[in-house]
């Protein structure tokens, strides 16, 4: 079996008007054996940047330290929060730093920022492990589900979704994704992310 | 071969590991025990390579007994968990990586509250409210899924062990036939027969 399914998990995240979601599975395993059904795999980077990291669980909590500690020493020293796009630099250079021995995540990460004028701006990327970004309009997916959450997510998703109706879209597309993989599922978590707040909710899924 | 399980329950923590030191095929031993206490109120299983397993978790018990020393306080069940993770994730990715899973359970006098983490060799480490290593985990897993109650008396707690044992030694072709059972709660560390 391939490092990347040792322990399952998928991430997606989309966009919608003026906000943003992020969600995954909850469920941790060892190879096809269950271990957990309450692995949280999404960390909140700032207030308005959340960062999924599915693959390799014992990369997941190493990588969640280290972007917390060099999230911290970039808030100190430029004495002003991350932008999301400098934000998915960080991720990229940290993830190429080990291109020849990489840690065994594909992070996705979903922020909003805001513009010059006072509006706010969607920010949705995803990396391969080794740190190649993707910047996309419409949706990112990783993790043991992502080529069934592709599928999903092309035939739900549409453009300038509401906060309620992001949410909506994101759910079913999780769920119904991760009820086709074996290694993904246990339970789902969304983080709806909008200009003054941030909605998160914690789904119900089939436990097979 | 090698198995380990744990639950938490109503105020206290159970853990259970077998007792056999194998070498290949053969038992060269079975009274080894194999759970060790790190602190007052932390329990620490440790299985996997032989030779690594002793070593490692010896390491663990200094490090932890030197913090115990220098603060005048225990770490927290929380906070020794994410450091044993740590230690093994950078050992993972070493020249010798330890090869060694754990059971970390502990009662947290600060917060008046039992916790349990499943910790692997690569440095995986998820808190659950029962977990099992080993091939008996295959068993066990299925019948904590179905008989774990977080509420349970700690005789309660106990029976649900057994069962978890009995079906091992039932089902399990390679299964031990001894095991050591530690239980931790407000009062500390204590053996307990089955």
């Amino acid at each position: 079996m391939s490092i990347m399914s040792h322990n399952g998990g998928s991430v997606i995240a989309m966009v919608g008007k003026d906000c943003v979601a992020i969600a995954s599975d909850l469920r941790l395993g060892n190879e096809a054996m269950g271990i957990s059904s309450n692995f949280q795999r999404i960390f909140p980077v700032s207030d308005r940047i959340y960062l999924g990291l599915p693959g390799l669980a014992t990369d997941v909590a190493t990588l969640r330290e280290k972007f917390r500690f060099r999230v911290n020493m970039y808030t100190i020293k430029e004495e002003r929060e991350i932008k999301p796009e400098t934000f998915a630099h960080l991720v990229s250079s940290t993830l190429y730093e080990h291109r020849f021995g990489p840690y065994f995540i594909e992070p996705v990460m979903a922020g909003i920022s805001k513009t010059p004028t006072g509006g706010v701006k969607p920010f949705i990327a995803a990396t391969d492990l080794i740190g190649c970004l993707n910047f996309a309009k419409d949706f990112v997916v990783a993790g043991t589900a992502s080529d069934k959450l592709y599928g999903v997510a092309e035939g739900l998703w549409e453009p300038d979704l509401e906060p309620e109706d992001l949410f909506e879209t994101i759910s079913q597309t999780l769920l119904n994704a991760v009820d086709r993989d074996a290694f993904s599922g246990w339970g789902a978590l969304v983080h709806v992310i909008t200009k003054d707040k941030v909605i998160t909710r914690t789904l119900k899924g089939r436990m097979d | 071969m090698e198995n380990s399980f744990a639950l938490v329950g109503k105020g206290y923590l159970i853990v259970a590991a077998d007792t056999t030191a194998a070498r290949s095929i053969v038992k060269m031993k079975s009274d080894q025990d194999k759970i060790k206490a790190l602190s007052p109120h932390l329990l620490m299983t440790y299985s996997g390579e032989p030779g690594d397993t002793l070593q490692f978790a010896e390491f663990v018990e200094r490090n932890i007994r030197l913090y115990q020393i220098r603060n005048l306080y225990p770490l927290r069940p929380s906070a020794a968990a994410s450091w044993i993770r740590r230690s093994l994730a950078e050992s993972l990715r070493s020249r010798h990586p330890y090869s060694v899973n754990l059971l970390l359970g502990g009662y947290d006098i600060a917060s008046d509250d039992p916790h349990l983490y499943w910790i692997d060799y690569l440095g995986t480490l998820s808190e659950v409210p029962f977990a099992a290593h080993g091939y008996g985990a295959y068993f066990a897993l299925s019948l904590l899924d179905r008989y774990h109650d977080p509420n349970a008396t700690l005789e309660e707690g106990l029976a649900t062990l057994k069962r978890c044992i009995d079906e091992v030694s039932k089902r399990l072709v390679v299964s031990p036939d001894k095991y050591k059972v530690k239980v931790v709660d407000k009062d500390g560390i204590r053996d307990v027969e089955l």
